[in-house]
């Protein structure tokens, strides 16, 4: 019989790789906030699970030379497809220099990503906690 | 590791914010040093940033920033007449530097709450590290 472990653990892994991503993205617009021209960018969550999970179809490159890799089956659940799903903010109130980071929204951002990841972390754990209680067989 | 990548990101605008402190300090300390000739006096320092990006083939979610360098002010510089000064030239003028106060208070507090931020990421990040670390047990 075989346990499937990504199954088992679910979107939550996918979830947590996302919320990785995004903090890298959040802690590069706050490091850039003095930085002339810089445009705050950030990771649509909704659409980068979405793409991550593959539900928003198969997508595979068309082979026209059948010494091409088929790409197919490679797609769903990729983490750099997430980089797809990165968008400019719309600024509020930019400054003169053509800088957009408004560096309260990108705090608030970041600790926001910083508890859901860490709320991730809790149920990941939880599961990990049921599989150990179910190997005991206590 | 992303999570990894924080720390490469937050410690670059650390180092920056340092940069821009260090520049800011010796702006104060020069505000009064006195020259003979405009040509000769000192002039306010600012660091310029820009965004670093990543070698190719790498994915860029987060970008860190470097220092592309140092420019000095190109404000005319303060001359005052006082032909008593040692320093003063042959007509009885001396010449100050272009530092404004104001200016150079204001980026001192920018700087350091910009380092502050910093530091938090990455504190943040070595929570989340070490919580990630501690998985399952």
């Amino acid at each position: 019989m075989q346990f499937g472990l990504d199954k088992f653990f679910g979107i939550g892994q996918q979830a947590l790789k996302i919320h990785s991503r995004r903090a890298e993205v959040l802690a590069g617009n706050l490091a850039n906030v003095d930085t002339p021209g810089y445009k705050a960018r950030d990771i649509d969550f909704k659409a980068a699970l979405q793409q991550v999970k593959g539900g928003m179809g198969d997508v595979a490159l068309r082979t026209t030379n059948p010494n091409h890799i088929n790409s197919a089956g490679t797609s769903p659940g990729r983490i750099d497809d997430v980089l797809g799903e990165m968008k400019y903010r719309i600024p509020s109130q930019p400054s003169l220099d053509g800088n957009t980071v408004d560096s309260l929204k990108e705090k608030s951002a970041f600790m926001e990503n910083a508890l859901l990841y860490q709320t991730n972390l809790q149920f990941l754990g939880g599961k990990i906690k049921h599989i150990k209680s179910a190997l005991k067989g206590e | 590791m992303s999570l990894l990548n924080i720390f490469d990101i937050a410690g670059s605008g650390m180092s920056a914010q340092a940069l821009r402190l260090n520049t800011t300090a010796s702006n104060l300390a020069n505000a009064e040093s006195v020259s003979r000739s405009s040509a000769e006096t000192y002039r306010a320092r600012q660091p310029v940033f820009s965004a670093v990006m990543k070698a190719l083939g790498e994915t860029p979610a987060g970008v860190g920033v470097q220092v592309d360098g140092i420019v000095e002010s190109q404000a005319p510089v303060r001359h005052q007449y006082e032909p008593g000064h040692p320093m003063a030239n042959e007509s009885g003028y001396i010449f100050l530097p272009n530092v404004s106060m104001a200016e150079e208070m204001a980026n001192m507090i920018s700087a350091s709450r910009s380092y502050q931020t910093n530091a938090e990421v990455a504190k943040t990040s070595k929570q989340l590290f070490m919580r990630t670390l501690s998985l399952g047990q």
